[in-house]
């Protein structure tokens, strides 16, 4: 029967794309990071210049901070790499992760509608800021996603005393781009960072309307996930990488990512 | 015919119930190989049933159908429906289907599919859709197709009721032609022209009974039943 | 902006290698799980039709509720299953382009056996008795119920292949939109749309529907070939 035939022809040939797949001869580490890092370009910029050096091939998986540890925990990443000190500690401490690096950091901005409702331009530091939204009923969109933005935030209503609750409050529920799409439009302010905002395209309305307190500064760190946990896990090769991310070369080349001519991230590794 | 073939084939108080009510009770007959009957009766008498019932398409719930082989084996019998049904694919395709289903090599396959498209004036058209043929070449198709299965006996379920004089003309030369090759041959109809000029032996139900089996001639001379007299006369009867 | 029309039609003028690496893994990825959603489809929608058996009924609507299946449940379950933690974990499948297929074939199997259970389903009452008499069983009926059904069969077969083009929450969670890896013309879109880089998104997406557009239009033809060809 040529039909039967013409099926089997059709079956086997899409059992051949599959094979087809590259069998990546080249060595590779998945690192779980965040949107932030991802959507800010830094990773297009640097992980070149390690596979150059190593010919390690690096796979990003950007994700909410929560989510990333949660990739780690799992055993589905080789390297985390995130903003939320407090969370990537008990990483460690559980003994998900083996030892945290200080990698880099960059800072929280508020940015909000440029005439500034809420009058953020008087506010003498960030949880005043905060309390200036809160008063004023302005909207606020939230990340709402448990990611290191979003407990940043957190730790800023806490300074300010206020559980933010009311019809300004926007709980987003998605990543940092989504977030400020939301903003843009409703207008609203928003808690973003340095790196997402410089290279965010779809800006409308907004502005930075506070900046600079050392609280807003954000601190990455980077973690092996533990093999000890996990036998899969490339141990070496994850060393490797965070090795060189921490090294003068690591640190230099974060250093010279810059967007609109800018530095994003501030290399801070001991 | 060879000694080991599926004819006579002989029904013993064959019946056929749904749900306790019978469709079909109590039908005795012998039927022979090399003749052509013909089942007549009103709308509603069993005759589609009576056929299906014979070819195996569905089984008795009450009596028995008995094969010569005791088997009736698939292969030495063919049925030709109503409204045939043709697969969606050529005409050449169509009675290849059948031989393939019944293990034929490859070769041999091609061979009768040869034989019968030239047989049956369907060469022209070996590459059209089945489907896109005319009612009449539709019905043509499916006689070829149950030819070319080299039946012992074919079924014919009122093969040219949906068909217009001068291919129903066609269709029964057929038939006549596949008695003449040794074909055992079943037919219902309720054109009685057709009937006259086809019937060797006829069988008549009514109700769901067969009440009338004899040759051909004696039937039409004389029914021996009020309901045959009837229904040849013209009668309605039900 | 200048046009998401402009930018859609520079980005294919430049044929930018990455773009390219993009809608080859997209259409690998959907191409791949629809031949494998059929060749198991085909076959288990068909076979639904003709057997009788106890719970068919429950079967059959289960495989029609799943059609409604969000692609991110699917996602997530395909997740669990090739996370290390999970069951399949040792084949280290996650984040790759096999997982992302094995995602999308769960979405797209239901569509595939719901439907073809429908056209076989109709077709066999059409056939019964003819395919009975010319000596054809039920599991020799299949192939013939399948292969006669093929117009309206592809019917399925072009929505499965819309739904797994069309979707992204399944293939991001499991393939992990890595660049130049797992990352396709839909979660591409969410990426830029993420960046605020609306522009580049809306051109992704009408390439996207360009893609889609094409296959849907030589599906078709196909068909109507098929159908003047062979009624």
């Amino acid at each position: 029967m040529t039909h039967t035939r013409r099926f089997l022809l059709s079956a086997a040939s899409g059992l051949a794309l599959i094979a087809a797949l590259p069998a990546s001869a080249q060595e590779f580490i998945t690192v779980a990071s965040t949107t932030s890092t991802e959507n800010s370009g830094l990773f297009g910029h640097i992980l070149p210049m390690f596979q150059e050096e190593t010919g390690i091939e690096v796979r990003v998986i950007a994700q909410g901070t929560g989510q990333a540890l949660e990739t780690g925990r799992r055993g589905d990443a080789d390297v985390v790499f995130v903003h939320a000190r407090a969370q990537e500690e008990a990483f460690v401490a559980e003994g998900y992760g083996v030892q945290r690096f200080d990698v880099m950091y960059n800072d929280f901005v508020i940015v909000g509608p440029s005439d500034d409702p809420a009058g953020l331009a008087n506010a003498t530091d960030a949880p005043a800021a905060m309390a200036a939204i809160a008063r004023t009923e302005a909207s606020f969109a939230s990340r709402g996603d448990d990611s290191g933005t979003h407990s940043a935030e957190k730790r800023l209503w806490a300074a300010a005393g206020i559980e933010p609750v009311g019809a300004w409050y926007l709980s987003t529920g998605s990543g940092m781009g989504a977030t400020l799409n939301t903003a843009a439009q409703v207008p609203a302010y928003a808690l973003t960072d340095r790196g997402t905002w410089l290279s965010f395209q779809n800006r409308g309305p907004l502005t930075i309307s506070f900046e600079g307190d050392p609280v807003l500064f954000n601190p990455y760190g980077i973690i092996l996930v533990n093999p000890e946990r996990h036998s899969h896990v490339k141990a070496e090769a994850g060393q490797a990488f965070i090795d060189w991310i921490v090294s003068d070369a690591g640190q230099a080349a974060i250093a010279g990512y810059q967007v609109g001519g800018a530095q994003l991230f501030f290399p801070n590794a001991q | 015919m060879s000694g080991g073939g599926i004819l006579p084939l002989s029904l013993r108080g064959m019946g056929y119930a749904v749900g306790g009510v019978a469709l079909l009770s109590d039908v005795t007959l012998n039927i022979p190989a090399g003749r052509r009957l013909i089942v007549m009766g009103p709308n509603g008498a069993g005759k589609s049933l009576f056929l299906r019932l014979c070819h195996g398409l569905i089984d008795p719930t009450s009596g028995q159908r008995l094969w010569a082989d005791g088997l009736g084996r698939a292969k030495a019998q063919a049925m030709v429906f109503q409204r045939p049904v043709l697969l969606r694919r050529t005409v050449a395709a169509n009675i290849d289907y059948p031989l393939g289903l019944a293990g034929l090599a490859r070769a041999e396959r091609a061979a009768k599919v040869a034989q019968t498209l030239e047989r049956f004036g369907l060469r022209a058209m070996a590459n059209q859709p089945a489907r896109l043929l005319s009612g009449g070449q539709q019905q043509r198709l499916a006689l070829a197709r149950a030819w070319a299965m080299d039946p012992e006996i074919l079924f014919l379920d009122e093969p040219t009721s949906a068909l217009d004089p001068s291919a129903t003309r066609i269709i029964e030369e057929m038939v006549a032609q596949f008695a003449q090759e040794g074909i055992t041959i079943v037919m219902t109809t309720h054109n009685l022209g057709q009937a006259r000029r086809l019937a060797q032996d006829v069988a008549f139900l009514h109700r769901g009974r067969l009440i009338e089996h004899q040759p051909a001639e004696q039937f039409f001379a004389g029914p021996q039943t009020p309901e045959a007299q009837a229904f040849l006369a013209g009668d309605l009867i039900w | 902006m200048d046009g998401p029309f402009a930018t859609a039609i520079s980005l294919i003028a430049t044929a930018d290698d990455a773009l390219l690496q993009i809608i080859g893994l997209s259409l690998r990825v959907t191409l791949s799980a629809v031949v494998i959603a059929c060749a198991v489809g085909l076959p288990l929608g068909a076979a639904l039709a003709l057997a009788r058996f106890r719970g068919r009924g429950a079967v059959i609507v289960l495989f029609n509720a799943l059609m409604g299946l969000p692609p991110v449940v699917a996602g997530l379950l395909v997740y669990l299953l090739l996370s290390r933690s999970g069951p399949l974990g040792s084949l280290a499948l996650l984040f790759t382009p096999t997982a992302m297929i094995i995602a999308q074939t769960v979405l797209i199997l239901p569509i595939v056996v719901s439907l073809t259970r429908s056209v076989v389903e109709d077709l066999w009452a059409e056939y019964r008795e003819q395919l009975t008499s010319l000596g054809a069983s039920r599991l020799r009926a299949v192939p013939t119920l399948l292969w006669d059904g093929r117009v309206s069969l592809l019917t399925g077969v072009l929505a499965g292949f819309g739904r797994a083009s069309a979707e992204v929450g399944a293939v991001l969670i499991v393939g992990g939109n890595i660049a130049g890896h797992t990352r396709t013309m839909t979660t591409a879109i969410t990426l830029e749309t993420s960046r605020g880089n609306l522009g580049l998104a809306v051109a992704l997406g009408i390439i996207l529907m360009a893609l889609t557009l094409t296959l849907n239009a030589v599906a078709w033809g196909a068909g109507q070939w098929a159908k003047g060809r062979l009624g």
